[in-house]
């Protein structure tokens, strides 16, 4: 018998095999956020320390809509922390030279783009791995953030870009908070209602054939690979807005947040599915953990070790996923 | 008689309903080669992941050396001493020959692996079995002939006495089957019994000492080799003409006069010197071994491989076809062989696998239109009946059949002038199959052009409105429908 469009009975399919382990971060996330509730009180559930929550996640939220779609396209990029580094710096640089905000913002964008371009090339023209592409990166895009100011910080004295990009706040939201939904947004409509969107898993879900289909699959990686860079390069942006300075340290380490957060939203490590809210959701549960953490009276030390037994959760959670 | 190394009782298998095999009986002898032969569905490969231990079956019995023996699971049939032969698949191909024979057993010396005996045992195993192979070399670097004989060296080196064979000499070059059938020859005399799959008439004859013959999940013969010829072999595979499963039926709508496609003196790494032509809503169906060249030909047509020499038109102009996207462009669409590699992905929903080619006609202004695309979606899966949950069902989780069916749904809906199809029916139950034909039919009085590649020629004179018959790349023979008197006919011309 041919199946006949119903859609009442459809949405009751749909709901009645709403999937536990694609969705597990909703469910970790409330938990989580429960289980502070309980043990901190107030010291948790203020909105001093929400707000707070909000713009350290910020930044990461942002990088992982863009490796999201990395990740789904069956690649993976470890340079985003040093690209973020980097445009920080080149940001702060170019606004002391030129004063001139907007020229700035682009230039640090542009390099950003450029090396994710770079990054995407050697990946698909080259050949050579994404994984070993981006480590490869990743060392360079940070030698050359800490060579070109020789390590030192370069501070930022534009107010209008700190309050654009770091400190300001619209109608008492913190202006990081409105940059995040306002990448997620177009993360999601891109992934979901664009053919690009639909590239990208096909190319993640089946290489071969996506590339029976017609699809020029180099040029779907390496544009996922732009779209980290220049996520990577805004993070940057964002980084010297908090912070007021361009410096190389900014984003050490955020390649594994972010991977973690894609992974623990629930898009599969190895490609074909995509859940651009699930990582913002998985970047705010990293968040509160921290955060909780600290206020708990846990040690730098001990929060790393957290930070890391999250990065094996969210790898086991993405390899059972593949294994269904 | 000679001794009996293993016998199959009554073998009976069925997955979901459908009989793959029902009360076969096998056997074999000691240090005889018997061949198995049967179309696509016939039950070969079932029979021999039963055997393999791949395999439970549901009824029967297994007796390896007289002893009844359950083989449960690949691990007993090794210690049965059974054992397949992949063309290179179990090989790993940074490892030398000898590691790779001894992979798994390696002879040990205090606590390490003990290099120098698995390099003098592999290099008097090879000397043993004539051949020229010396033991560091790597996998990586020998063609697909040596890997086959590094795989029976690796089988043998682990007391195998039952050897299977599938297609082994489906990509070996001459020069190499010459070798394989050298060193099948010298395991008979050593008692091995092999078990033979082929679809290569000329080959069987030459090595097998029985042929049994399969066609859909029963058993219609067992002879000795030489009681038979090539003609009672191919009239028992294809069985009595009233229980064929495809019938001509004459067209409502005769063939266009436009002539869509003319190739002209195409070479290839396989093909020499292939010319046709394709006219509006003809179907042409190709007729060949695999190796023959039939693959290759859609390949190129489609962009993905180079063709040597020769000339394509389309619709009276020439034209280049370097890529898949300019196949796309000239509007010729291909449903790949292996729909699980090259044709879905399997991750993915029915809807998403369907679009995936035509994204282009569900986008407006550079978005997608979901009402649009599930409309057309909706509308493929009522037209091929894809029996699917809904539209947003995964793939992976259709019946092969229904999978294939999305597979054509999705080139479908790209309108193409010219359909090459692969093997459309391989691993789909026979209701699909007839399903699929019947579409490509009705697709071909639509005015669609369509190449067909399969290897059930009564597929190929059920749709068909002239027939290539592909041998070693060459053309050798082109017969319109209705000058082809029967089957026979055809698969005489692909034994060439």
């Amino acid at each position: 018998m041919p199946y006949k469009g119903n859609h009442m009975e459809r949405l009751i399919r749909g709901a009645s095999k709403i999937n536990i382990q694609e969705n597990i971060v909703y469910f970790a996330f409330v938990i989580v956020v429960i289980f502070f509730i309980f043990t901190l009180g107030d010291r948790f559930l203020s909105v001093v320390n929400i707000l707070n929550i909000a713009r350290q996640t910020a930044i990461i939220s942002i990088m992982a809509v863009a490796m999201t779609f990395v990740i789904a396209s069956g690649q993976i990029d470890l340079s985003v922390g040093s690209i973020a580094a980097l445009s920080s710096l080149v940001v702060a640089l170019c606004l002391r030279e030129t004063d001139s905000l907007v020229l700035s913002v682009l230039v640090g964008l542009f390099v950003g783009t450029l090396i994710g371009a770079t990054n995407g090339l050697l990946a698909t023209k080259v050949g050579v791995p994404a994984f070993l592409v981006t480590l490869g990166m990743m060392g360079i895009a940070k030698g050359l953030a800490m060579w070109i100011t020789n390590t030192m910080a370069v501070p930022i004295m534009d107010k209008d870009y700190n309050v654009i990009f770091g400190l300001g706040t619209v109608a008492g939201i913190p202006i990081l908070l409105i940059w995040t939904a306002v990448v997620l947004i177009a993360g999601v409509f891109v992934m979901h209602q664009t053919p690009f969107g639909k590239k990208i898993l096909a190319v993640g879900g089946n290489e071969t054939g996506a590339r029976y289909s017609g699809i020029n699959v180099e040029r779907v990686k390496m544009l996922a690979m732009c779209l980290t860079g220049a996520a990577a390069a805004f993070a940057g942006i964002l980084y010297a807005g908090r912070m007021q300075a361009g410096r190389f340290t900014f984003g050490e380490g955020d390649e594994l947040t972010v991977i973690a957060a894609v992974v623990l939203g629930g898009t599969n490590l190895y490609g074909g599915t995509a859940r651009v809210v699930g990582a913002v959701v998985g970047s705010l549960l990293i968040g509160v953990i921290n955060n909780g953490l600290i206020i708990l009276g846990l040690s730098v030390s001990q929060q790393i070790i957290v930070r890391g037994m999250i990065v094996i959760l969210a790898a086991a959670l993405g390899l059972s996923a593949r294994k269904r | 008689m000679t001794h009996q190394t293993l016998e199959l009782e009554g073998m009976s298998k069925s997955f979901g309903g459908v009989k793959a095999l029902d009360d076969v009986d096998f056997d074999l002898v000691e240090g005889e080669v018997h061949a198995l032969v049967g179309g696509n569905g016939a039950g070969k490969s079932t029979l021999m992941k039963i055997l393999t231990g791949v395999y439970q079956a549901d009824a029967g019995v297994i007796k390896v050396a007289d002893k009844v023996g359950a083989i449960r699971n690949p691990t007993d049939a090794m210690k049965n001493g059974i054992r397949m032969v992949y063309q290179e698949l179990s090989l790993i191909p940074y490892l030398t020959v000898a590691e790779n024979i001894f992979l798994n057993y390696e002879p040990m010396r205090r606590g390490t692996i003990d290099k120098a005996q698995i390099v003098s045992k592999t290099k008097a195993l090879l000397d043993e079995l004539g051949i020229d192979l010396t033991p560091d070399q790597k996998i990586v670097d020998l063609s697909v002939g040596y890997c086959q004989l590094v795989e029976i060296a690796k089988a043998l080196s682990a007391q195998a006495s039952i050897l299977v064979f599938d297609e082994p000499t489906a990509s070996l070059t001459s020069s190499e089957v010459d070798k394989l059938f050298e060193l099948i020859r010298l395991l008979k005399s050593r008692g091995v019994s092999i078990v033979y799959i082929s679809h290569r008439m000329k080959e069987i004859f030459d090595i097998s000492d029985r042929i049994t013959v399969l066609k859909d999940g029963r058993k219609v013969m067992t002879a000795k080799t030489e009681d038979l010829d090539i003609g009672a072999v191919i009239d028992a595979m294809i069985g009595k003409a009233a229980e064929r499963n495809f019938e001509w039926t004459p067209r409502d709508v005769p063939v266009g006069d436009e002539v869509r496609l003319e190739v002209e003196n195409l070479s290839g790494k396989i093909l020499s010197d292939v010319s046709f032509s394709l006219n509006a809503g003809e179907v042409l169906g190709i007729a060949g071994l695999i190796g023959s060249g039939r693959t290759e030909l859609l390949e190129i047509l489609f962009g993905l491989r180079k063709a040597s020499g020769g000339r394509l038109r389309i619709k009276g102009k020439d034209v280049q076809i370097a890529s898949i996207k300019d196949a796309i462009g000239e509007n010729i669409a291909l449903v790949p062989e292996d729909r699980r590699r090259k044709g879905l992905a399997l991750i993915h929903s029915v809807k998403d696998n369907i679009l995936i080619a035509s994204l282009n006609k569900v986008t407006k202004n550079g978005l997608l239109q979901n009402k649009k695309a599930v409309e057309i979606v909706e509308q493929s899966v009522s037209e091929h009946s894809i029996k699917t949950g809904s539209i947003d069902t995964i793939v992976g989780m259709l019946s092969g059949g229904n999978q294939q069916k999305v597979l054509l749904s999705k080139w479908l809906n790209t309108h193409p002038d010219i359909l090459l199809l692969n093997e459309p029916t391989a691993g789909v139950d026979i209701a699909s199959k007839a399903e699929i034909i019947n579409f490509v039919r009705k697709l071909s009085l639509g005015g669609t052009s369509a190449i067909l590649v399969s290897s059930e020629i009564a597929e190929l004179l059920a749709v068909c409105d002239r027939i290539l018959v592909l041998n070693d790349g060459r053309v050798v023979r082109s017969l319109k429908r209705d000058a082809i008197q029967s089957e026979e006919e055809i698969q005489h011309a692909i034994q060439g």
